[in-house]
């Protein structure tokens, strides 16, 4: 028999039950990076699910991305304390820098921006995600300064830097 | 903590999200290393601990027994501390607290005014166990409620002891939780199910998502209770998407409390079961409602229902279920450990005991906080915030996320329980305080959460999907000059439309952040309309930036963080800038030197100016 693919597989994790949709979903999304069309309509299909209600949940909930996103994922913060602070200008400057809207990714698939409502890490408002890694207390300078990290290597190396609280 | 080995000093490493970001995890491993090459191994124990709450000050580290605080810690300056507090016996000075007003160092956490004025019930461990071993948790008192609702206690005494102590629902509208518990006992259809809302959706609240990172054994054990008493046999702890340490050590909290037969089949051997799942959330801010948070777990998109029937009757997969916060089921093993009196005694006539809020925004302590229930709004401002930053003035305190309001500072000596809340137009909510000064704008901040509802709004009824679109609409209008004076009635009229008209929770409160800043800072909203001016010189469209020629030194740091290269001048010569290329984006007013303060910005005729801050105005 052939390998099963990542969907048949996350599935059968799941015990095929229907009720598990979303986890599926976010379990497929974890290892594809973002859900096409194709693979909705497969989890559709290996659920037993018609695809217009997996299309329905897929769209609902801000965690699902059914565009790809880049290779760097910038996100900002959007929350109450850091809207108080001036996470507006912040999120403006990342718009700036990278050349895209909030939501969208870069030509070269480089760089995805996104904001979110609140990352329940208020006491460092604003706050801005760069890669997993968390920066509070963010201003001009500092965003210029953590986007340098991530700018398509002018040097060949370039280091990770994964210290999310995963 | 083993219980082979005494170790002289205890060095607790707060490791909740906000010190991690700040490099906790680093700081531990230096500290282990450090302690390991000075040959203190055997003497010095470093602990990794939940949240602490003063989230600002991180990375926190807490020496024990000597009760001493140090905060905002490097790892280049491990060595040093190490060298100073434990061989040489000297508390290091410099990584002491320093309050806003003092320049005394506070060596002691519980001399800290951010500490000494709290109230630790729910939070009572945090920052002094490791929240990834059970050991800790049961060696302060941990599962003994549970032990005891479990081998000495009848269901019905138990919603008895819930019920007598008062305790109501912590994520919002304040429902008394013993009266849900027995409303779901009555049923007699099974199985049943329990649910913990973990989905804190609301922007400026954390204290659920400490609670699951710092203790999660509390709210372990108080769902087990819950369960014994409606006679539920499997749990879900549904916890946003958002929050993944909370997630990994919940996850780890299940394990270790199933290992120890205190979670799962015949659990102390009485014959009672009890399964709990997590569930985690994709990102959608109504699945906080209960009904849509129902929806959600059955894979569903998070709808809201009509209610009633109430969940309690007819929830998950249309069976009996009980949904409760976290904070809610975190303060269950002490109402049952400690009894109903206990409880009671603390708080105010209508509600008991204790509630977190995250205090943020504009204070200088910033961080979360737990506080008897009645405590004035002035004594959590002045008293554990300790006051507003810079010199600036208070405004207001927005209370009740998204569905709550802005409290002016009239009512700074309003106590803060559900009903005084209620009464001044904002709400418990799950309780994020978000401190405001001059600098904040009161349309501004409506339009923010006019927004974010807008935004969040899952669509089902036509009022609150579109109302508050509408809503939004006016309010950016308003904030960008072009009000009418017709504006502020529409904005109640719908206000009201959408309250009335909508199912859920977030729709009948999505006008509140309005409605408050309309009935206490109406004169704001009028200087929009009228003067086209904004006071608190925020709305872009209403303020220009001015460098001050008399002020500038012309060291060129604006001309270069100009983004839109609307700045010109040399250096020591006098930057001007070019108003029809400025997108207002405030950089050069970030960077202009604290010393120099030159770039100012005006609004309205009036020309009311911040100059450098705390200034007379010139005019441009």
């Amino acid at each position: 028999m052939a390998e099963p693919t990542v969907v048949q597989r996350v599935v059968a994790e799941h015990n095929r039950e229907k009720r598990a949709l979303i986890p599926i979903l976010q379990d497929v999304q974890d290892e594809c990076q973002w859900l096409s069309r194709e693979t909705l309509a497969e989890v559709a299909r290996e659920l037993g699910l018609s695809v217009a209600h997996v299309w329905s949940v897929a769209t609902f909930y801000k965690s699902f991305s059914l565009k790809p996103r880049g290779r760097h994922i910038c996100t900002v913060c959007m929350g109450t304390a850091c809207h108080v602070r001036g996470g507006a200008a912040i999120l403006e400057h990342f718009e700036r820098a990278l050349g895209i809207p909030a939501g969208e990714t870069s030509a070269d698939g480089e760089y995805t921006l996104e904001r979110v409502n609140c990352l329940g890490a208020c006491a460092l408002a604003p706050l801005a995600i760069v890669d997993g890694r968390y920066y509070g207390q963010m201003n001009e300078t500092k965003a210029s300064s953590v986007l340098g990290t991530i700018r398509k290597p002018q040097k060949p190396k370039l280091k990770s830097k994964e210290k999310a609280p995963a | 903590m083993s219980p082979e080995k005494a170790y002289r000093t205890h060095l607790l490493v707060c490791t909740g999200t906000g010190c991690v970001s700040c490099g906790a995890f680093a700081l531990r491993e230096a500290l282990e290393k450090e302690i390991e090459r000075r040959g203190l191994g055997g003497e010095v124990l470093v602990v990794a601990t939940g949240c602490n709450g003063f989230c600002e000050r991180g990375p926190i580290v807490m020496v024990q027994p000597d009760g001493v605080f140090y905060q905002r810690l490097k790892v280049e300056d491990v060595p040093f501390l190490v060298e100073e507090h434990l061989i040489k016996g000297r508390p290091a000075k410099k990584f002491m607290y320093v309050p806003p007003a003092g320049e005394a160092p506070v060596p002691r956490m519980a001399e800290i005014d951010f500490f000494k004025q709290q109230r630790l019930v729910v939070l009572r461990n945090r920052g002094r166990i490791d929240p990834e071993k059970i050991d800790e948790y049961i060696a302060y008192d941990g599962y003994e409620g549970m032990a005891k609702a479990l081998t000495e206690m009848t269901p019905e005494a138990i919603i008895d002891e819930v019920t007598a102590a008062g305790l109501r629902g912590r994520g919002g509208a304040g429902f008394p939780t013993g009266r849900k518990w027995a409303l779901c006992r009555r049923e007699s259809a099974t199985p049943k199910y329990l649910i913990c809302n973990g989905d804190e959706g609301d922007p400026g609240a954390f204290m659920d998502r400490s609670v699951l990172e710092a203790d999660p054994h509390a709210v372990i054990e108080g769902m087990v209770i819950g369960a014994k008493a409606i006679d539920a046999a499997k749990g879900f702890l549904y916890i946003r998407g958002e929050y993944p340490l909370a997630v990994k050590r919940m996850a780890i909290a299940i394990g270790q409390a199933k290992e120890y037969g205190l979670l799962g089949e015949d659990i102390l051997g009485t014959g009672f079961s009890f399964d709990l799942e997590i569930v985690q959330g994709a990102g959608a801010f109504v699945s906080g409602e209960e009904t849509a948070l129902i929806g959600s777990i059955e894979g569903q998109r998070a709808y809201p229902r009509q209610r009633p029937p109430y969940p309690a009757q007819h929830g998950l997969w249309g069976q009996p279920t009980v949904i409760n916060n976290v904070e809610t089921w975190a303060n269950v093993p002490s109402i049952i450990r400690r009894g109903a009196a206990w409880f009671a005694g603390l708080g105010t006539e209508t509600s008991k005991g204790t509630k977190i809020f995250s205090l943020v925004g504009k204070i200088n302590n910033t961080g979360l906080v737990e506080v008897p229930m009645g405590i004035r709004l002035r004594d959590i401002i002045y008293g554990i915030g300790g006051g507003i930053p810079d010199g600036r003035e208070f405004k207001a305190i927005q209370i009740g996320g998204p569905s709550g309001g802005c409290i002016p500072k009239e009512l700074l000596d309003l106590p803060v329980d559900y009903e005084s809340l209620t009464k001044a137009g904002a709400m418990m909510g799950s309780g994020g305080m978000i401190v405001m000064d001059e600098d904040t704008c009161m349309v501004d901040i409506a339009l923010y959460f006019l927004r974010f509802t807008q935004e969040e709004s899952c669509g089902k009824c036509a009022p609150c999907r579109i109302g508050t679109r509408q809503m939004a609409g006016i309010l950016a209008r308003i904030a960008s000059g072009e009000g009418t004076g017709e504006d502020l009635k529409r904005l109640e009229e719908l206000a009201l439309t959408v309250k009335q008209g909508s199912l859920c929770g977030l729709g009948q409160t999505a006008p509140n952040p309005v409605l408050s800043t309309l009935l206490y800072f109406r004169d704001e909203y009028r200087a929009h309309i009228e003067d086209r001016s904004c006071p608190a010189l925020v709305c872009k469209n209403l303020i220009t930036y001015y460098i001050e020629p008399e002020k500038c030194v012309g060291c060129l740091l604006c001309l270069k963080n100009c983004p839109t290269k609307a700045i010109s001048g040399e250096a020591k010569k006098v930057h001007v800038i070019d108003q029809s290329l400025c997108i207002k984006c405030g950089a050069c007013f970030s960077v202009c030197p604290k010393k120099v303060r030159a770039v100012s910005k005006y609004t309205g005729r009036k020309g009311r100016v911040l100059a450098g801050r705390a200034e007379e105005p010139a005019q441009p």
